[in-house]
């Protein structure tokens, strides 16, 4: 049986948070995020999960860091002031390999911004907010059904490769309300879980690839299993070990348990792709306009197409470079001065015109306003 | 079948809130609606509009862009948000807040709203639903059946009365 509601973007996350069996959140409250923290306050009790409002980012990324380690699905969430703060233990996170899922509502930055209007100026700081070279996983829905499913999938993919995982939202797809039919029974719905050592208490060592598939299995603090969680250059015990060997090999395995599998991870959608000579490419809030650009364009005989990447992170390297061989030109429309254009232009390496439609003004474009900079710029 | 609605006024007047109650109310007659909002930062005060798309096609960009309706509140919403008004957009005014009105080729109604609210049910409060059963009248885009249930679904326990007196005196309004 399911239910059809009306819901925000946020309060849809919440729902795929509840659903994924996550139990608990730690977290301080920023628009355009906010409701996912307050919906959150008022379901993790009934579920049996813990609410905390942390201080500050800072120390809610340490609260939930730590309650990851003890076996939990975790999440926070916050918006681009936050997130910056949140980086050095995102960092941290990736290095001792925590399981975990940020959700970040982008908004107006830098700094403060403009806290109410949309922005997808994060989308660099995603892959490089925080220092060092460090590998991680980042989606960005464009509906609220997407909001409640790729949360589910944040989780999957974050439980599998041991990994944090971002929701890149933005304020478009946070705040809007449509339709989304939900489960009334999430028990019905899988539920990820990471790898678990098999093996003795002695025997274990937390950080040994032990399935060869780069993915060391976690055991749960508390539960008799003793490691050592750092962020400093470890070995397969978990212990310090600052060595060009073992150095290497924590950044090899964490880079391939990620880049071996971008058959699993990277996923990107299309509309009316089948004919296209030309594509725009979008996401998010601005993938929203441009479904609608793609029929006014169809509209007028421009044989355009959308493609939509849905995970941000890693790069979808490889659809773009197929994407180049198949069209004449693509646009790539984003709300910022222009981040994920740079990366298409590196995979198409010349081989079509690549365009950009940077709009940065506050406002999502208008589809009549993405039409016209698909035609002045590709000179349709 | 498509219409936009802008619902316009001051942070407070319960102008959001009446936008999802439309929505919900469009869901349930079995159409899809899509419901989006900008507002300032402040927590009262301040320019504040709910848009409502209700469509029997699947409806991607969230803003409003031809509006069918535009419904205002106050006097800087009036002048703020009815810069892309069409001949055949309708406006609908609190005769209250406005007394401005830009120049309109198209149909102007201005409803005495939250007077209305404040001397039929004692509260400036009822004002958005008050609101809500003029623009029923209007449009007729949900039916009275959906819009009444997806009114009484938002208010408090023990308003439920007092919130259809609202609908009805809203309705009376318009002729």
């Amino acid at each position: 049986m399911s239910r059809i509601l009306l819901l925000q973007g946020n309060q849809a996350v919440v729902e795929g948070a509840i659903a994924a069996g996550v139990k608990f959140f730690g977290g301080y409250p920023i628009t355009p995020s906010t409701e996912v923290a307050e919906s959150l306050a008022e379901k993790l009790p009934l579920v049996g999960g813990k609410f905390i409002q942390m201080e500050d980012e800072i120390a809610s990324m340490g609260a939930i860091i730590g309650a990851s380690l003890t076996g939990k699905k975790v999440m926070t969430a916050t918006s681009g002031p936050g997130f910056s703060l949140k980086q050095e233990l995102i960092g941290y996170a990736c290095a001792a390999e925590v399981p975990m899922v940020i959700v970040n509502v982008q908004r107006v930055g830098p700094s403060t911004g403009q806290p109410t209007s949309p922005s997808q100026g994060d989308i660099m700081q995603a892959r490089w907010g925080t220092h060092g070279d460090h590998w991680l996983i980042a989606l960005t829905p464009a509906s609220v059904p997407e909001c409640f499913e790729l949360t589910l999938r944040a989780y999957a993919l974050s439980e599998k490769y041991r990994t944090p995982v971002i929701l890149l939202m933005d304020e478009v797809i946070g705040h809007m309300r449509e339709k989304i039919e939900l489960p009334d029974n999430y028990d019905e719905i899988p539920k990820a879980e990471r790898k678990r050592p098999a093996c003795a208490p002695a025997d274990y060592k937390a950080y040994a690839d032990v399935d060869g598939d780069g993915v060391p299995p976690m055991a749960d603090f508390g539960n008799g299993y003793r490691w050592h969680v750092t962020g400093l250059v470890h070995d397969e015990t978990g212990f310090p070990k600052g060595t060009p060997g073992a150095t290497v090999a924590a950044a090899d395995r964490q880079y391939h348990k990620i880049y071996d599998n971008l058959d699993d991870i990277v996923q990107v959608d299309e509309y009316r792709m089948e004919d296209a000579e030309y594509a725009i490419v979008a996401f998010g809030g601005g993938a929203r306009t441009a479904y609608e650009t793609v029929d006014m364009a169809r509209a007028k005989g421009i044989k355009v197409g959308l493609v939509r990447p849905i995970t941000i992170w890693p790069f979808a390297e490889a659809q773009m470079a197929a994407l180049a061989d198949k069209v004449k030109g693509i646009l790539v429309h984003e709300l910022n001065c222009g981040q994920y254009v740079l990366e298409v232009e590196r995979a198409v390496a010349g081989k079509c015109p690549v365009c950009s439609y940077a709009k940065y003004d506050n406002e999502p474009a208008t589809p009549a306003q993405l039409l016209a900079a698909l035609e002045k710029s590709l000179a349709l | 079948m498509r219409i936009e609605l802008r619902l316009s006024g001051t942070g407070g007047q319960g102008l959001i809130t009446a936008g999802i109650i439309l929505a919900e109310a469009a869901l349930l007659d079995g159409k899809l609606a899509v419901q989006s909002q900008s507002y300032g930062p402040e927590a009262r005060g301040g320019s504040s509009k709910a848009e409502v798309i209700i469509s029997d096609q699947a409806i991607h960009f969230s803003k409003v862009t031809k509006p069918d309706i535009l419904l205002a509140m106050s006097q800087e919403a009036m002048n703020k948000y009815s810069g892309d008004l069409g001949p055949d957009s309708v406006i609908v005014t609190d005769s209250l807040f406005v007394s401005k009105i830009p120049a309109h080729e198209g149909k102007v109604y201005e409803l005495p709203i939250t007077h209305t609210a404040k001397n039929e049910l004692g509260r400036a409060l009822f004002s958005n639903i008050v609101a809500l059963g003029a623009l029923y009248k209007l449009t007729k885009v949900v039916s009275y059946e959906a819009l009444e249930k997806a009114v009484l679904n938002r208010v408090p326990k023990g308003t439920e009365e007092k919130n259809k007196k609202a609908l009805a005196a809203g309705i009376a309004m318009v002729d």
